[in-house]
């Protein structure tokens, strides 16, 4: 069976782009804090979302949609309104993080698919079984921090779909847990949808010099020549002791298209590709890559070499914990 | 579709000349009025912007010796071709042919952001609402200026057509590649 390959869509443009590339399946999310994507000028309302999975369909994709957020106190409606609006602009599946809303879902619309966000950090088997006998998740999101053989062994014990990111900005945390981005900015993807929101980021270059700042603190600094980062605590150059370097990881991003084949014998279902935030130029170059790379291996074909470097965080990539080593 | 991979252009120094003198005021009247057929064509593009549409973002061609400042006005656009010190909200700076690559989804903001042929400045969340709305709008700058030419329309087209193969930038939104 073809391995699913599952786009991003920040706007309907980059929906479009991706359905008529090959994606099989397209993700995006209303224009609110239901979903960890909650950026500035992103996102769908509600008649695009009609109109955007309409297309879809009728190029034979499918839709899913991300609620992917930890509903606030006191502001549940917003959520349960968002999972209602779902289902009723016909999406294929909701992809859910938080328990309650799980539970809402589940009760409330048990007719609509639930895909587990990779947000809720399933990371072993008796988790996802425990999300599927309790609440019906047909499929699981995977967190960026597991090997190969450990996803081998999920799927070994599990019914559920797996869906595991292979492209894009790489989150080395424990998805959903972290709040990094919450201590300069008081902001975080878990909560309002943004990790180091762009309202916080400023960047200052003087002589060739240039100096990425999140919530006024200097994340980085790059010489003449070199790429340029996005600040986010995790992947920033800090001090310690008499060394100084990226403690946690490098801006780089994730691409495991070479791991497909070790992916696919493993058990996943669908190949994730990161990057709402990113343009419709973006969405086509990459979705026509993988989807390549996966008839490739469908047709026992060897896979094409990607070209993909140019789009990288950093401009450097990694196969990040698939490919587990330590410093 | 397809991100460019080919460097990308400068505009020619010698070319750039006359802008360092000629005035301003009419091109900046053309360039309003085009600006705001745009916003009435694309109602989403001013709508992305959402609390930023009374920024003034500066677009700054690094190759050229003017600023144009783009103040949507909630849906009233004017832009303004500049000379000298540009006060705004945000600034975005690199070749024209990149900004005009980027407006045509031939580059991804992203990837000219993280090689350095593009530089944010000012307040980065009105840069990146800018940026989405107009990848969203799918805007065709050729076609929108060609058009309101009327009767010279085609003429228009063949000559932004000829242009575009003879200098390399994207002057009108790539024709994307057949449904997969």
């Amino acid at each position: 069976m073809v391995m699913e390959i599952v786009c991003p869509a920040g706007t309907p443009a980059a929906l479009r782009a991706a359905v008529k590339a090959g994606a099989h399946t397209v993700y995006c999310g209303f224009n609110d804090e239901t979903n960890a994507r909650n950026f500035p000028g992103l996102n769908f309302d509600r008649s695009e979302m009609r109109e955007g999975i309409r297309f879809a369909h009728a190029h034979g994709a499918k839709v899913l949609v991300a609620i992917n957020t930890f509903p606030s106190a006191g502001n549940e409606a917003l959520w349960h309104r968002a999972v209602a609006d779902a289902e009723a602009c016909g999406a294929d599946a909701i992809i859910l993080a938080d328990i309650g809303l799980l539970d809402y879902a589940a009760r409330h619309h048990p007719g609509q698919r639930r895909h587990l966000s990779v947000q809720a950090a399933a990371a072993n088997a008796d988790m996802i079984n425990f999300y599927a006998g309790t609440f019906g998740v047909k499929r699981v999101v995977l967190p960026r921090v597991l090997s190969v053989p450990e996803i081998a062994a999920i799927n070994a014990e599990t019914g559920v779909e797996t869906e595991v990111f292979v492209f894009g900005g790489l989150c080395v945390m424990a998805e959903g847990r972290c709040s990094l981005s919450s201590y300069v900015t008081g902001r975080s993807p878990n909560m309002n949808g943004v990790c180091s929101p762009a309202s916080h980021v400023d960047y200052h270059e003087e002589n060739g010099v240039l100096d990425a700042r999140l919530g006024g603190y200097t994340i980085h600094r790059t010489g003449n020549g070199e790429s340029a980062p996005y600040p986010t605590l995790c992947k920033g150059c800090f001090g310690a002791g008499e060394k100084a370097g990226h403690l946690f990881e490098d801006p780089v991003s994730l691409n495991a298209e070479k791991l497909i084949p070790q992916l696919h014998k493993a058990g996943v279902t669908a190949l994730k590709i990161e990057g709402r935030q990113r343009s419709r130029s973006y969405v086509a170059q990459v979705v026509r890559n993988f989807r390549a790379a996966v008839d490739a291996l469908e047709d026992g074909r060897p896979l094409p070499e990607g070209m993909l470097a140019g789009l990288s965080e950093g401009q450097a990539m990694t196969t990040g914990a698939y490919k587990k080593t330590w410093r | 579709m397809s991100v460019a991979t080919q460097p990308i252009p400068i505009f020619p120094p010698t070319a750039a000349i006359p802008l360092r003198a000629m005035p301003l005021a009419p091109l900046s009247l053309a360039l309003t009025a085009a600006c705001r057929r745009i916003s009435r064509a694309h109602p989403g593009l001013i709508r992305r912007l959402g609390e930023h549409d009374h920024c003034a973002f500066a677009l700054d061609p690094t190759d050229l010796p003017v600023v144009l400042l783009l103040e949507p006005n909630g849906g009233v656009p004017r832009l303004r071709v500049m000379r000298g010190e540009v006060a705004s909200d945000a600034r975005i700076s690199g070749p024209l042919a990149a900004l005009i690559g980027l407006v045509h989804g031939a580059f991804d903001g992203d990837a000219l952001f993280f090689s350095r042929d593009l530089v944010i400045s000012g307040d980065t969340g009105a840069a990146l609402a800018l940026r989405n709305a107009v990848d969203d709008a799918e805007l065709d700058l050729a076609e929108e200026f060609s058009a309101m030419t009327g009767p010279l329309a085609a003429p228009m087209r063949r000559i932004f057509a000829m242009a575009e193969r003879r200098t390399g930038v994207a002057l009108t939104r790539p024709e994307e590649a057949g449904t997969w």
